[in-house]
């Protein structure tokens, strides 16, 4: 037997310190209010963290309301720039300790943080940099203007990334954060504001402040600040839209989602079973954008159903520090609970699970990956973001049917469509109603790819010119 | 042995034409998706216990190959000690699968192992380029067999595959085959080489497997090391999705061998992971997995040593050949 010895990543390429304040004013506050922040895959504590009130908030707007009319909107576009540039440069040189700091707190393997989460977040502030020389040409006239003081509340799946889209174009356009982490996975911020620190950004420029639902809920309705950016769950999201409904905020939401990944006879079928599980399995299904519903056409469903079985054995959950796993721990007990209730939700309602032979360890926060068959339309697991790693399979008979189940969804965030046939897959991408969609592959982000949803998904986009539109105004 | 109805498998009687229909329905093959499996698959991490498995099973799967020109009875009476004493400052070292060699090399080779249970393997059928007619194919097939050839490696015509002419390269394989018989009934093992870089498609590839598979071979091979593209990991994480999937569907089981450019532990390793992962832990033995190599088995000694002393040796500290 080839069993693959545990191949664990060091802990000690980060040092956590024992209590961390909030980081306003380029200086980190005496901790206070704390609450502690776990590892998912052990439940040990890592450190504890401050619980933002009202008067850090406060603080923390002043800060950066200072920093931007006394520093940031008298830089000139190429300053800007040369800042993000060498936060860019930091966060590769520190890519392995940020890379470790992020499995240890978010449960996520750390073949993806490594992989994945840490060099797209350096890839963002290399993208935007770029861009804050150029903003004449974002195609706002001469001369587009900053909207100021800027809330930003990212959520735990990828804590750093999250932050990476958030602050790269924020500060690229010329504005100043209020940053908050989720409250299960606030230390890369910290680490962030170091690194902040450490390129020497100008005090106030960017502000973390930690907490829970409370302190984000201050950020966005405290009177200077100028727009918002949140990324996390449609409900909250709600709360957030009808919290500055009459105010002159600005707001980007990028909320929940639940993907068709459209699966034609004709597909190349080894790599669509590959999509099927990156698209789902991927950061333990803790993706907005997840392919959570699998619509496989009725004539190739056997076969793709059995392929994916096959290769689901495959998949290594256990230990996210080492190396060879792939799937981590689920966030949070919270989550898990979550998880549990709605896959028992299925099953209730007369769909299938299956999930592979695989060990659950003793400590922390598991789910195996599971397939829900024999589900419809109208089962609670096809409607619902389950947030973790659980695909709902359904199948469809002709491309008008796939495009109307696809659509038959309250979010509208991403979609993908395997084909070898061209036409075909340009045809599904003119009708599904996603933000993205993506053909012959999931789960692909690049900085210059905008991003985000329609309908519950959310509104405005991430990444790539529009992107930065979001935190821009015109001259006019 | 069980044996399968081709015609059961195709669907119909067998001509060009049902060749061609059954080859062209197989699911396409998508590049990108392929090879970010391959480069995933490759991030896997072999340490410790699990590294030095890997390193005895790679040595075990090699079939040790000279394949010059320039080859003399004492080049190849040379590789055949090193193949008996892989290394000789460890005898815990196990020994190669066999010593692939040209034909006229098979009698010197079976002279040098002896009573030895390595096999000798002879690459058959106008190799590398495949182009002589059947009648001389057939011949140097037998003249092999006949020379004491435990295994047979022979190339596809890829000039027929490539121009649809599928029955033809079919009806070679075949003939090649029955050549592969002893006079006592017993067969020598037949591989059946593609020379994926010539077939250059993933398309091809799958397809070429499939009808090298409905002949009845043994293994199906990569490559003869001799054109400027040989054994490529997802070329052969593609093959043992074939094998694998030729299995679920007739219970057959047939080896993959990739060859030629595989020259570090590192890189076997590699494969190792995939057949695992693809084609399953049923694979991992040298009865169905092989690895066409020269200079790979020097790498996999020295990463041995350091396994067994904790420090690296040299290239002074392991046999040329």
């Amino acid at each position: 037997m080839f069993d693959y010895s545990p191949a664990p990543e060091s802990k000690d390429l980060v040092k956590f310190q024992a209590s961390y304040g909030h980081f306003i004013g380029g200086k980190f506050t005496k901790p206070a209010n704390t609450f502690s922040t776990i590892n998912p895959a052990t439940e040990q504590v890592l450190a504890e963290v401050s619980h933002g009130t009202a008067k850090d908030v406060d603080s923390a707007v002043k800060a950066a309301r200072t920093a931007y009319e006394k520093t940031w909107s008298k830089l000139n576009g190429a300053t800007r720039g040369k800042y993000l540039y060498r936060i860019a440069r930091i966060i590769q040189e520190r890519s392995r300790e940020l890379a470790v700091a992020e499995t240890l707190n978010n449960g996520k393997p750390i073949k993806e943080t490594r992989d994945v989460d840490i060099p797209l977040v350096a890839s963002w502030f290399f993208y935007y940099a770029g861009w804050a020389d150029k903003l004449d040409y974002a195609g706002l006239g001469a001369n587009p203007r900053a909207h100021g003081v800027v809330s930003q509340i990212v959520p735990w799946n990828f804590p750093l990334m999250m932050l990476a889209w958030k602050i790269a174009p924020a500060l690229a356009a010329g504005n100043t954060v209020v940053l908050k982490p989720a409250e299960t996975t606030p230390l890369t911020a910290l680490l962030f504001a170091e690194i902040c620190q450490q390129a020497e950004l100008p005090d106030g420029v960017v502000n973390i402040v930690t907490g829970y639902g409370d302190t984000g809920a201050m950020m966005v309705g405290h009177p200077d600040v100028n727009k918002i950016a949140f990324t996390g769950s449609t409900d909250v999201g709600r709360i957030i839209a009808k919290q500055i409904a009459g105010t002159d905020k600005k707001a980007t939401l990028e909320l929940g989602g639940k993907a068709a990944n459209i699966v034609f006879e004709d597909a190349a079928l080894d790599q669509a079973v590959e999509g099927i599980v990156n698209g789902i399995f991927f950061n333990q299904g803790h993706v907005c954008c997840a392919g959570s519903r699998l619509l496989v056409q009725e004539s190739v469903q056997d076969v793709v159903i059995k392929k994916l079985k096959a290769r689901m054995e495959n998949i290594r959950l256990g230990d996210p520090m080492d190396k060879n796993t792939d799937i981590g721990a689920i966030n949070s007990k919270e989550q898990l609970t979550k998880i549990d209730r709605l896959v028992k939700q299925g099953v209730k309602e007369g769909g299938e699970a299956w999930a592979p032979s695989c060990v659950i360890p003793k400590n922390g926060f598991w789910y195996a990956p599971t397939i829900i068959t024999g589900v419809s339309p109208a089962n609670t697991v096809v409607r619902e973001e389950i947030f973790g790693p659980v695909l709902s399979v359904m199948t469809f008979r002709t491309p008008a049917e796939a495009v109307a189940k696809a659509n038959n969804s309250q979010y509208g965030l991403s979609a993908g469509v395997w084909s070898e046939k061209g036409s075909r897959i340009l045809k599904m991408a003119d009708q599904l109603n996603a933000g993205v969609v993506w053909a012959n592959t999931f789960n692909q982000f690049d900085p210059a790819s905008p991003f985000g949803g329609f309908k519950e998904s959310g509104y405005g986009r991430e990444g790539g010119r529009h992107g930065l539109l979001s935190y821009l105004k015109g001259s006019n | 042995m069980p044996t399968i109805d081709p015609e059961a498998v195709v669907g119909s009687r067998i001509t060009n034409q049902s060749l061609s229909r059954w080859l062209h329905s197989l699911p396409g093959v998508d590049k990108v998706g392929l090879e970010a499996r391959t480069a995933s698959l490759g991030t896997r991490s072999i340490k410790t216990a699990s590294k030095a498995w890997a390193l005895d099973m790679a040595i075990q799967m090699m079939d040790l190959t000279t394949l010059e020109g320039a080859d003399t009875k004492e080049r190849v009476r040379s590789l055949c000690l090193k193949a008996i004493t892989p290394d000789p400052t460890d005898l815990t070292t196990p020994q190669p699968a066999a010593i692939c060699v040209y034909g006229d090399m098979v009698k010197h080779a079976k002279e040098a192992l002896g009573k030895n249970k390595i096999h000798v393997a002879a690459v058959a059928t106008a190799f590398p380029s495949g182009r002589a007619s059947l009648p001389v194919k057939i011949a140097d097939t037998k003249d092999a067999v006949n020379a004491g050839a435990d295994e047979i490696d022979m190339v596809i015509d890829r000039g027929a595959f490539l121009s649809g002419n599928y029955l033809e390269v079919y009806k070679q394989i075949l003939a090649v085959k029955a050549a592969c018989l002893r006079k006592d009934g017993t067969r020598a093992h037949l591989k059946v080489i593609l020379e994926t870089g010539e077939l250059e498609t993933y398309d091809n590839i799958r397809r070429a497997s499939y009808l090298a598979m409905l002949a009845g071979p043994d293994f199906i091979k990569t490559s003869t090391g001799k054109v400027s593209v040989n054994a490529t990991l997802p070329i052969t994480l593609l093959m043992l999705q074939a094998v694998k999937d030729w299995f679920d569907q007739t219970k057959i089981q047939i080896g993959v061998k990739p060859a030629g450019g595989i020259r570090t532990a590192k890189d076997a390793i590699k494969y190792l992971v995939v057949v695992k992962e693809t084609a399953g832990e049923e694979w991992l033995t040298p009865k169905y997995f092989r690895f066409g190599a020269s200079s790979l088995l020097n790498d996999v000694l020295m990463q041995r040593q350091k396994l067994t002393t904790g420090h690296y040796s040299g290239r002074d500290y392991v046999s040329v050949d």
